[in-house]
């Protein structure tokens, strides 16, 4: 059997000597989809940065071989480049993708190669977090992390966002590991779960056997509801 | 033309140029006022340099490191906002510049004096100049890429450290060699101004760093030659013709 491709061993990270996640473990193999799930100032963004090693921890972090990352952080967006005459063809340069490619890039995202003469931060919301996606795709990451990376766009487009993001996972063996509020991200594309609270709960599986409403109910500290019509 | 003309000319050209081209990203990174505390930081040096009859620049190039070792550690120490600490190392350093600075002589340290300029400040400002375009034109995508998403960056394999420390170096630089062109009261101008009108006019991140090069040579050129004719100081005329260009710009601002 394959060695894990993320081994996490009572992983601790503080901030400002305030403990924020204590003695989490758990393990990601490749190609899985993990969502991080929890409520507000339950440390996901900050698990999530201190896995890409941007914050301090304690415990044992081990990934196997070198990994290529990809990154998408939460409020990322249009406004981050409002100012600036910053073109979309100009933004792919800042990691040094030639012109020549990137009209096929965007079309793998669905959007026109006509925009890459405009300015990025001219882009609509839905435009932009999709140019981000090819962006972050466009380095060939093995290991993508995702925070929240649908919060400033409808919900028809967050759902085009995820359905890029199955495609490419499937057809390129990524391993994604991604933060967001919305159950239906977690049943819909998830293959995995791992949950975090601010009263400590954690949990830890396939979506199915872990997110009971008990579980939900530890989780937010209040009942959940799952509507349907 | 006489040669202390042409050495004036080559020296404001070098300085000016180099400055707006890092101005851009120092814009962009909302940090184009640094330069400002950052120059009245270089006083006590300039004023050193006109006491005991040696270079400015080479006066206020270790205190403009100083300012930028202090600015860091505040920032990581206090978290205070950069306007706080501005306020504070302007007047630190203004205040201590009074102290030793001959009241007679201080025209030269606060409005520069680019009009007697000798041969070795000039090859200095010529390399120094050339160095700091050279090294900005090959970090450029990479300290863009940080003044945009610091931690998208660092993802992105960036060495942030490396590439803050080679900023920070070549933001030393151009402060020190503008104490000489414009003086310690002006050198956040000269990375400003033409960055900002380069932006009003700018499409592109290569429109934006070429207009401004541009500019800040149009206006170190006019503003040296109008000073050689009127005997006017070289420095403010530098400084208004930039603000002139400017101007001109505004209405040529692309939204």
């Amino acid at each position: 059997m394959e060695a894990n491709l993320l081994d996490v061993r009572d992983f601790s990270v503080s901030l400002e000597k305030v403990p924020v996640i204590s003695n989490l473990s758990f393990a990601v193999q490749s190609g899985e989809f993990l969502t991080i799930l929890g409520p507000n100032g339950s440390g996901k963004t900050v698990l999530l940065k201190a896995l890409l090693g941007l914050l301090p921890h304690t415990g044992e972090l081990k990934w196997r071989g070198k990994p290529r990352i990809g990154y998408l952080p939460q409020g990322f967006n249009q406004i981050s480049v409002r100012d600036l005459p910053l073109t979309v063809t100009d933004f792919f340069g800042l990691k040094k993708i030639g012109a020549a490619k990137i009209p096929a890039l965007l079309e793998l995202v669905g959007i026109d190669g006509s925009v890459i003469g405009r300015k990025a931060g001219h882009l609509s919301g839905g435009e932009f977090q999709r140019m981000l996606v090819a962006w972050v795709l466009a380095s060939n990451p093995d290991v993508l992390f995702l925070d929240e990376p649908t919060t400033a766009i409808d919900a028809a487009g967050g759902e085009t966002i995820y359905s890029l993001l199955k495609k490419n996972w499937q057809n390129q063996s990524l391993t994604i590991l991604n933060v967001t509020h919305d159950l239906n991200i977690v049943y819909a594309h998830s293959t995995h779960v791992l949950c975090l609270s601010r009263f400590g709960h954690k949990c830890f599986g396939v979506p199915k056997d872990v997110l009971t409403p008990d579980v939900l109910h530890d989780l937010y500290g209040t009942e959940v509801k799952l509507y349907s019509h | 033309m006489s040669e202390q003309l042409l050495l004036s000319l080559i020296s404001g050209i070098s300085i000016a140029g180099s400055a707006a081209y890092l101005g851009t990203l120092m814009l962009s990174r909302k940090m184009a006022v640094i330069a400002g505390p950052l120059g009245h930081l270089a006083l006590p040096g300039a004023a050193l340099a006109i006491v005991y009859g040696f270079s400015i620049s080479l006066g206020a190039f270790p205190f403009v490191v100083l300012g930028i070792i202090v600015i860091w550690l505040l920032e990581i120490r206090t978290k205070l906002a950069m306007e706080a600490l501005t306020a504070i190392v302007f007047a630190t350093g203004v205040a201590t510049a009074f102290l030793f600075l001959p009241i007679d002589k201080a025209e030269a340290a606060l409005v520069g004096d680019i009009s007697r300029v000798g041969v070795h400040e000039t090859v200095a400002s010529l390399i120094l100049g050339s160095i700091v375009v050279a090294t900005t034109r090959r970090s450029y995508s990479r300290i863009m890429l940080i003044n945009i998403h610091e931690d998208v960056a660092r993802s992105e394999g960036v060495n942030v450290k490396l590439y803050n420390l080679v900023y920070l170096s070549a933001i030393a630089i151009v402060v020190a060699l503008g104490v000489d062109l414009v003086g310690g009261l002006m050198t956040a101008a000269l990375v400003a101004i033409p960055a900002a009108a380069a932006r009003n006019v700018s499409r592109t991140l290569s429109q934006f760093g070429t207009a401004a090069g541009l500019f800040g040579v149009i206006s170190s050129t006019l503003g040296i030659i109008v000073s050689a004719m009127t005997q006017l100081p070289a420095g403010p005329l530098v400084i208004l013709t930039s603000a002139v260009i400017f101007l001109v710009t505004v209405p040529l601002a692309k939204a």
